[in-house]
């Protein structure tokens, strides 16, 4: 996969350049390309016009972030409170089965990427898993994989 | 049209109400998170098109609109026809055609789609006769459900910034900030501080630059009311927000909001957008000296950035680290100039406290705690939702009452309060009236207000390993105590649920929750240990049944249970086919049988079985 240099930039300029939009520059690239390669950091720092350490250390600190590519369909299994007392580990434990990656891992095809994320603020319809931003509650353990198959 | 004078803001007000007034046959659909999960988009949609299509032939339905969500999250995509209220729960695509013929053409009520309450169980039409929301008093949540957020002019036909008109026309700063005070309101985002007494701190302190933050981060699992309030009644947040500025004398704002929200960024931005273009936000306000804009920070999902310092980091683009507080946020906070910084709730309550007044607002709740609270209702309970009711109102009356107790007639065992920072209370708690001090007093905490309801078949030992496994790797690694301390409890906790600790582990964890507290520097530390330390208060009956006797009452950690197949196995293969493991073997129509070996009792079959045949023993 090449990097498109001159779409980062342009994702870049779309906020104001200085310090405090480094959070949000970041978040903007990893919502284009979903994941933020070493160039995309560079770019960034050099035009924010922070140290390439402080953009290195934003970047692994929030769990938003990642720094390896991720696959088509982003799967992300809800750990809340609220979804881990109606069974949102069972929905993980099949997940990694049934994709054969652990959580926070990408299929070798590029097609799927596992993670878990603490909240996401629908707990009514615990448990919850996010495949690309679409929302589905109520999640049965065992069709979860088929779930996550078809959408 | 920009509004420069209150005498425009009026009469735009009084257009806006006779807007949203007009119409008398309504259908409303909610589009909360959880309805729009649900398909409410869709039911929308085949509204419109049936009804324009129907219209022609007599239909009289004038208005067909999306509103904010309810917070009855349970029974969504929720649809009402308003003037009769009548509300109709988890509507699909297909139902709206024969809504539309029976009730707004044949005016029949359809029964199948009506609410079912619980307890006592009857099927109850009117909106607002379900005890659910009849119950309530809203205060925060008050246009939630009511409006449709991506409206200024609902907004404003509901009375939207009349508070900050007559802050603007009648009160001096000081007196804002007196009024406040004198409410006694505490802010909402867990800690209790009082509102008044912070805004006067920052109004105090010499300086050129002030700023007020709205804190939307609600990074605690369980509790999802400010998202609600940002998503569903922005302009709230922002009138809150603006008169605070007016008070404290600020021209700039930032509503930090998590990155799991994008719906509430969504919303929340097209608020700003339209508030500037009406001169409610930006220079001269309503044509006065009041200058003041908001920006959106949007966070990266980190559960510590909630805490105040590190969220001032966050907002500044830095890693959300907590810093030593020798000066309080108000003196020295963003970029080391005074800022207030309050939570959703509290900024969407300081309209009707300017409005209505301090002494009535002060009259509801408890002597030391005013007003209501915000409380997201989750868990093993039936009604599942947003409950706002008065400070001081008991576990029990929020839980059965409002809540309609718990589902398939299973015992109550506790309720966590306050997000993993918090603690899980017993039965005998629940009639405690609950305010910051109570809860607090109880080994938990309010926190943003999540109650998440825990029924016999939880194992309070693996709730304890489940919220020290997160802190821990929440935890941003500055205080040893913290990043060691909490990793060392998960792992003594995990130890406990395998069977394979033993009292003096025990003894251990205590101590080490207590330097955990003492030595920490947020409140991610001091309170860390809180979900040990409060599990272990009132259910230490479980941890020596796990370390003495090995066995987990809960009949959830797997190294102590064993899942059997009864007699009432219809032989339907359901369990068969969604073992993970392949451990379950039989005929279709005969009793299946668990191979104990190869089960690794990850509870898939029980999960699935429709006939509670398989049992935990």
């Amino acid at each position: 996969m090449t990097l498109d240099l001159t779409k980062i930039k342009e994702v870049i300029n779309r906020n104001p350049l200085h310090s405090g939009a480094l959070l949000g520059v970041l978040q903007d690239i990893q919502r284009e390309i979903r994941y933020l390669p070493k160039e995309a950091l560079v770019e960034t720092a050099a035009a924010l016009k922070v140290p390439l350490s402080r953009v290195y250390g934003v970047a692994t600190f929030y769990s938003a972030f990642s720094l390896t590519p991720r696959g088509e369909k982003v799967v992300r299994v809800c750990q809340g409170t609220a979804c881990q007392i109606k069974g949102a580990d069972l929905i993980l434990t099949q997940l990694e089965s049934g994709l054969g990656i652990r959580s926070g891992e990408t299929s070798t095809d590029m097609k799927y990427t596992l993670e878990v994320v603490n909240c996401v603020g629908v707990c009514a319809m615990a448990p919850v898993v996010v495949i690309n931003d679409k929302m589905h509650g109520h999640v049965r353990g065992d069709r979860a994989v088929k779930l996550v198959k078809k959408d | 049209m920009r509004i420069d004078s209150i005498e425009k803001l009026n009469r735009w007000r009084a257009e806006c109400r006779r807007a949203f007034e007009a119409p008398k046959r309504k259908v409303t659909i909610c589009r909360g998170e959880s309805c729009l999960a649900n398909g409410s988009e869709e039911v929308f949609d085949e509204f419109k098109r049936l009804v324009a299509e129907k219209s022609p032939s007599g239909l009289a339905v004038e208005s067909v609109c999306k509103t904010g969500c309810h917070g009855f999250c349970s029974q969504g995509p929720l649809v009402i026809i308003e003037p009769d209220g009548t509300l109709y729960t988890k509507v699909k695509k297909s139902h709206v055609a024969q809504i539309i013929d029976d009730t707004l053409i044949g005016g029949k009520v359809l029964d199948r789609l009506l609410y079912v309450n619980p307890q006592p169980e009857e099927k109850i039409a009117d909106y607002h006769k379900i005890p659910f929301l009849a119950r309530q008093q809203r205060i925060s949540l008050r246009n939630c459900g009511l409006i449709d957020p991506h409206q200024i002019s609902d907004s404003i036909a509901v009375g939207g910034y009349a508070a900050l008109s007559k802050v603007l026309t009648t009160m001096t700063p000081q007196q804002v900030i007196d009024e406040v005070a004198k409410s006694n309101m505490r802010g909402r985002g867990g800690a209790g501080f009082p509102t008044g007494r912070k805004w006067a701190t920052c109004a105090g302190v010499e300086s050129d630059v002030r700023y007020v933050i709205c804190n939307g981060d609600e990074s605690t699992p369980g509790a999802f009311s400010d998202c609600t309030t940002m998503g569903s009644d922005p302009h709230s947040v922002l009138e809150g927000m603006i008169i605070c500025a007016y008070a404290v004398g600020s021209s700039q704002g930032y509503i930090y909001v998590r990155e799991e929200y994008p719906l509430a960024v969504v919303t929340l931005q097209k608020a700003i957008d339209q508030a500037r273009e009406q001169g409610l936000l930006g220079n001269n306000i309503l044509g006065t000296a009041l200058c003041f804009d908001i920006n959106i920070s949007r966070g990266g999902g980190a559960f510590v950035s909630g805490e105040s310092s590190a969220l001032m980091r966050s907002v500044a683009g830095e890693i959300a680290e907590p810093q030593a507080r020798y000066v309080r946020s108000a003196v020295k906070g963003l970029h080391d100039k005074p800022t207030v910084l309050n939570n959703v709730e509290t900024f969407a309550t300081i309209p009707v406290i300017i409005e209505r007044g301090a002494d009535w607002f002060a009259a509801i709740g408890t002597q030391k705690s005013s007003g209501t609270k915000a409380f997201s209702l989750t868990g093993k309970v039936n009604n599942l939702g947003l409950v706002e009711v008065p400070m001081g109102t008991p576990l029990r009356e929020i839980i059965f009452d409002i809540g309609g107790g718990i589902p398939g007639g299973r015992k109550f065992k506790a309720v966590q309060t306050g997000g993993p920072l918090g603690g899980c209370l017993p039965e005998d708690k629940l009639d405690m009236p609950v305010d910051f001090d109570s809860l607090t007093e109880a080994g938990s905490l309010m926190g943003s207000g999540s109650l998440v309801v825990m029924d016999d078949r939880t194992c309070m030992v693996d709730v304890a390993r489940f919220y020290l496994g997160y802190l821990a790797s929440e935890s941003c690694g500055k205080c040893v105590t913290c990043r060691e301390g909490l990793y060392q409890l998960h792992r003594l906790c995990t130890k406990v649920t395998k069977g394979e600790a033993t009292e003096a582990d025990l003894s251990l964890m205590e101590r080490l929750a207590q330097t955990i507290q003492k030595a920490s520097l947020c409140a991610l530390g001091q309170s860390g240990p809180n979900p040990f330390l409060s599990t272990i208060k009132y259910f230490r009956d479980e941890y020596l049944a796990h370390v003495r006797d090995r066995k987990c009452p809960g009949g959830v950690c797997r190294s102590m249970i064993t899942y059997v197949i009864n007699d009432d196995c219809i032989g339907c293969l359901a369990c068969l086919r969604g073992c993970p493991v392949g451990a379950i073997t039989g005929e279709k129509k005969q009793k299946h049988v668990i191979d104990q070996v190869k089960c690794d009792r990850c509870g898939s079959c029980h999960a699935v079985c429709r006939y509670e045949a398989i049992d935990i023993v």
